[in-house]
């Protein structure tokens, strides 16, 4: 089952697209954003509907205030920023303003990730899943490529309550050419007995990558893309856990507290497998670009490859 | 709702009254700010602000934000006297699965208008609501109090250069100035002086009235309505305590409720009054 190649495309790009769409369909909808709307792509909402988009400054924490203000009075509110500021500048703001009393706020943080690249550490969120999904209330998505992140946001959209979704800063190779999204439901993107690769963001394709070459040495790996990390899918993760009995986690994020963290939580409780997490170690990154960094951080498809050789 | 001077000094009578009440049955809360902040209140819902408690989400209400959320025990108080619900509601203030949470809760009672607690954030939350006024094209009004300790945190000066920066004149910042924050004064654990300089730089109107001076507050709050193109705050100054001889400009009671013989003296006082 060799991957179709469907191109690449930029996620950023997808919700700023979706953006003005649900703009035009949603006179409710207000946008946010603290001086970033260039590379968050809501400079878009804001040229077509300039008297609903509201331009924060470099204040992070007091947009996400202005957002939860906004939605007490009925408004769907989009507010971005780079998620390193959206999940660490603006925690406490995200945590007592908006998931505490459930307001309709949906945080869209772009750059998550190393690949955010030269920017270097500071610019890189790799602890924004772990202290996000930690949130009561919060809803928390990664989307894996551009096609479900225009899924994402409609449904985030439509959904009452906050939710936070978390994008990278580069194009990434499409994995869907169409998708049935669900908040909180994973989806099977290959089936296979002999090792689970759970997956977030960017890399759900490398887990795809992986699969194929694991293939040729008949290693039949399920691939299934955990988009939703809050509420997560623990019936896919279990069910397939059970099937193949090996388990390895994907994520552009710190193998602490993410993805690895939440399969492992809801593994070890009802079925513990023998799982290996790949993601960045308990360390920093540094400036690069994208791909240099994913060769020397670990998150390659090689990488992937190499695990599962290691677990099986 | 609009009361007479001496029947809004009545009704804040009764707000400390039940605000202390509540904290001396719980033995928790914040009684301190909780009576600075009470004529303040008093006159908002009394005079100033337009509600209709039976309905609470009426669209056109004027909002409400205490931003200092540990004086919540106030705040339950004047939402009961104005009809939000019955005063009996205000019992098992900070008990397990009461509404009267120690902070405000928007979820748990009508009326609340945004979940406070920790300091400088409802600033932040009340612009947002002046924005959606102006987006909507509404006339509400949006009151917040904040505190004078609470403006050693940084978000307040955020908030303050966005209300500034869009001329909120629908937006009326009110600082409950009592000088006096948890671990003392605040001149001298941090001193937020200039007061009136730095508000005027963040280009706000600026009034100063006293605290506990129900013509005064009336008062400012008129003038402020008046402002266009800028939003204001009224700088208040009031006394920590005020009402309770014992309390007054005692920074212990900031966050400590009364006990034994004070609690009978402290209800006394404010019964007598």
């Amino acid at each position: 089952m060799p991957i179709k190649d469907l191109g690449s495309a930029a996620p950023r790009e997808a919700y700023g697209k979706a953006l003005v769409e649900l703009g035009r369909e949603n006179p409710n909808i207000v946008v946010l954003d603290a001086d970033l709307s260039c590379s968050t792509k809501t400079s878009l909402f804001a040229k077509e509907f300039p008297k609903r988009f509201i331009n924060a400054g470099v204040a992070e924490q007091d947009m996400i205030g202005m957002a939860a203000g906004l939605a007490t009075t009925g408004k769907i509110v989009f507010a971005s920023t780079f998620s390193c500021f959206a999940s660490g500048r603006a925690w406490e703001q995200v945590r007592v303003s908006v998931a505490y009393p459930r307001l309709n706020v949906k945080i869209v943080a772009t750059h998550g990730g190393i690949t955010t690249g030269e920017d270097g550490a500071t610019h890189q969120a790799i602890e924004d899943l772990a202290i996000i999904r930690v949130i009561p209330n919060m809803t928390l998505i990664v989307p894996s490529d551009a096609v479900l992140t225009d899924k994402a946001v409609r449904a985030a959209a439509a959904y009452h309550g906050p939710v936070f979704i978390r994008l990278p800063r580069a194009g990434t190779p499409t994995v869907y050419e169409n998708c049935d999204f669900k908040i909180g439901k994973a989806n099977v993107l290959r089936e296979g007995k002999d090792l689970s690769i759970f997956a977030c963001g960017i890399m759900v394709y490398a887990s795809l990558v992986a699969a194929e070459e694991l293939q040729k040495e008949n290693i039949s790996a399920e691939v299934i893309d955990i988009h939703t990390l809050k509420p997560l899918d623990k019936e896919a993760i279990i069910k397939s856990a059970k099937k193949t009995g090996k388990v390895i986690t994907a994520e552009e994020h710190s193998i602490i507290g993410g993805l690895g963290g939440a399969v492992a939580e809801t593994l070890s409780e009802n079925c513990p497998t023998r799982m290996a997490r790949i993601g960045t170690r308990d360390m920093f990154a540094e400036s690069g670009k994208a791909p240099d960094l994913l060769i020397k951080y670990g998150l390659t498809a090689k990488d992937i490859i190499k695990t599962a050789k290691q677990i099986l | 709702m609009k009361l007479s001077v001496k029947e809004i000094e009545a009704k804040a009578k009764q707000i400390r009254y039940s605000a202390i009440e509540m904290i001396c049955e719980a033995a928790s809360g914040h009684p301190g700010g909780s009576l600075s902040v009470s004529d303040i209140l008093a006159v908002l819902y009394f005079h100033t602000m337009n509600y209709k408690p039976d309905r609470p989400e009426w669209i056109e209400r004027d909002r409400f934000v205490l931003s200092k959320g540990h004086a919540a025990p106030a705040l339950y108080s004047v939402l009961a006297h104005a009809g939000f619900y019955s005063t009996k509601i205000l019992k098992n203030l900070r008990q397990v699965g009461s509404p009267l949470q120690g902070h405000p809760d928007m979820m748990a009672l009508p009326g609340i208008e945004m979940s406070t607690g920790s300091l400088g954030q409802g600033l932040s939350a009340a612009v947002g609501i002046a924005l959606a006024a102006r987006i909507d094209s509404l006339k509400y009004r949006v009151y917040c109090v904040i505190g004078d300790g609470e403006s050693q945190e940084g978000q307040i000066w955020e908030a303050a250069m966005s209300a500034g920066h869009h001329k909120l004149d629908n937006l009326c910042v009110i600082m409950d100035h009592n000088n006096l924050q948890i671990d003392g004064k605040v001149e001298e654990i941090k001193t937020i002086s200039p007061i009136a300089d730095k508000w005027k730089a963040f280009n706000f109107n600026v009034i100063s009235a006293d605290g506990h001076n129900i013509k005064a507050l009336i008062d400012a709050f008129d003038k402020a309505e008046k402002q266009k193109g800028k939003p204001t705050i009224i700088i208040a100054d009031t006394v920590k305590g005020k009402g309770v001889s014992f309390m007054e400009n005692v920074n212990k009671f900031h966050g400590s409720a009364p006990t034994g013989e004070q609690i009978t003296c402290a209800l006394g006082e404010l019964k007598c009054q």
